[in-house]
């Protein structure tokens, strides 16, 4: 096989906007997307806490939050897959082989991301800023907020290393989403089964536009954070 | 649907709500967050195999159906033993696969209803054009398999409890080769799909058993071809199975029903029939032939 023709393939895909393609491509932004903003909802204000809180077992929780980074996206789709699973305890809900498990997945995949690098980055403002806001009146949990605000754009750092794990992993939402055509298969079940298929043209133009797709968000986002950062002052 | 502004819009959106995040985190309560609300659309889970979805012949298959019942089917492609064992925990309403006694057997344990044969296809033995084993235009697949083990050629087992992988070690048995006695080096069991299978054997030159409809769909041959074919023992068959409701009330008994009654009946038995790759018929219907 040579690249030309993958790139021909992603050429076609991309100009193509062939409806099956474009479901694809949206079902996967919007499967990762709302994963990413789920773990910052739960994920920002916990690592606020964990920066800020002192209680005996920290570096433990620390530790295992950090390693929890490497979780295998293949065992974090089997965990919820077997929550999810009918015989499981969380069956009545009828959620596997539906985006929400996939969304489910991703989201236990991002969290420990944005948890450490919240905490990470906030441990070092509340270094940096502690005096100034104490002298706020502005103690413990109360600090949460300004810090959050303050750290935003690094912050953003944290939800893009989120966003770019969960929308490159195969092995968690293959499990609890099932490839389902048309329904929750993704830009990278697609990629599977066109190499399982042997079609491998097709698969690398898949992966050659979820690349592309990724570089568009990264490259928007740092935008973004520039025009921020600059009225921000 | 996606357009080139709601792209745009989402990848803003990520910006734009890692700075707003902060303020709305600790003010806004957890939105209530579900994707895809198609909870309406009326649909089945069929569990079913790598075969039948590599091949194509879902594809060809489904539209027919919907058009008539307005049932849209969820096909989960997987090896027969996992797509049995989904069956079993109730992740599916239908089961659709090609190992018979593993499927009486889910049929006896209570897990399925009624099994019912639907078609046929055979099992092909695929190998390197330049034959090291030197098997080639053989209809006797039990002295090939033979060959293979003697001369230590490679060969790559699916390894994944799936239809072919149990034909394939019904076939050693049936050569008289202890697979388990005799497995060495040569004998490369990958635990993946067929299309994997393939893609492996196809760079490490070896020998691999295939259905023949997921080989005739397969892009990536390089240098293998078919070197077997044509033995009665290379015979594949499919059945379909609802799974048992009595032992998961959730499972959608009419339209799961209706679906195999259909896969069975005249117009998805003629569906079956017609669906061909370059001319070649992929699947042949036998729902009415008795014992298979």
């Amino acid at each position: 096989m040579d690249v030309s023709s993958a790139f021909a393939a992603a050429f076609g895909l991309i100009i193509g906007l062939d409806p099956q393609f474009l479901q694809i491509v949206g079902l996967s932004l919007r499967v990762t997307l709302t994963a990413v903003l789920l773990a910052a909802l739960i994920g920002v204000p916990l690592g606020a806490w964990l920066a800020l809180a002192r209680f005996p077992g920290r570096p433990a929780v620390i530790v295992l939050v950090n390693a929890l980074m490497g979780l295998p996206p293949v065992v974090a789709g089997l965990i919820v897959f077997l929550l999810l699973s009918r015989s499981g305890p969380l069956g009545g809900m009828g959620w596997l082989f539906t985006p929400t498990a996939m969304v489910i997945a991703q989201t236990l995949l991002v969290l420990p991301i944005v948890i450490a690098l919240t905490r990470g980055t906030l441990e070092e403002f509340w270094g940096e800023y502690r005096e100034h806001l104490t002298s706020l009146g502005m103690t413990g949990v109360r600090a949460i907020p300004t810090l959050i605000f303050d750290g935003r754009f690094a912050l953003a750092t944290g939800l893009l290393a989120g966003f770019g794990r969960a929308s490159a992993e195969v092995g968690a939402v293959l499990i609890v989403g099932g490839n389902i055509a048309g329904y929750t298969r993704t830009m990278t079940t697609s990629i599977a089964l066109e190499t399982s298929k042997g079609d491998l043209p097709l698969a690398l133009g898949l992966g050659l536009v979820l690349i592309i797709l990724t570089l568009t968000i990264n490259a928007a986002a740092y935008g973004a954070s520039r025009i921020g950062s600059r009225f921000a002052g | 649907m996606l357009t080139k502004r709601s792209l745009l819009a989402s990848g803003f959106g990520l910006a734009l709500t890692s700075s707003v995040l902060a303020q709305a985190t600790l003010t806004a309560p957890l939105p209530a967050q579900t994707v895809a609300p198609a909870a309406q659309t009326r649909f089945i889970t069929v569990s079913s195999t790598t075969s039948t979805t590599d091949s194509g012949l879902f594809n060809h298959l489904l539209p027919g159906f919907k058009a008539k019942s307005g049932i849209e089917v969820r096909v989960v492609s997987q090896g027969t033993g996992q797509a049995l064992d989904t069956g079993r925990r109730g992740d599916a309403d239908v089961v659709f696969v090609h190992a018979r006694s593993q499927e009486v057997k889910f049929v006896e344990d209570g897990f399925g209803v009624e099994r019912k044969p639907v078609m046929y296809n055979d099992f092909v033995l695929i190998g390197p054009k330049y034959d090291p084993a030197g098997v080639k235009g053989s209809k006797d697949i039990a002295a090939a398999l033979k060959a293979i083990q003697a001369k230590g050629s490679p060969f790559v087992s699916r390894g994944d409890n799936s239809g072919t992988h149990s034909a394939e070690l019904n076939l050693w048995r049936t050569a008289g080769v202890d697979i388990a006695q005799a497995r060495g080096p040569w004998y490369r069991e990958i635990g993946q799909s067929m299309g994997a299978a393939l893609n492996t054997s196809g760079a490490m030159n070896a020998y691999v058993l295939s259905d023949r409809a997921t080989w005739l769909n397969f892009r990536n041959r390089g240098d293998l071809e078919i070197v077997v074919e044509g033995d009665r023992r290379l015979f594949n068959q499919y059945g379909v199975i609802l799974v048992n409701p009595a032992r998961h009330a959730h499972v959608k008994k009419a339209d799961g029903q209706a679906f195999i009654d259909w896969l069975v009946g005249p117009e998805g038995q003629k569906s079956i029939a017609e669906y061909k790759i370059n001319g070649e018929q992929l699947f042949f219907p036998n729902a009415a032939q008795p014992g298979v």
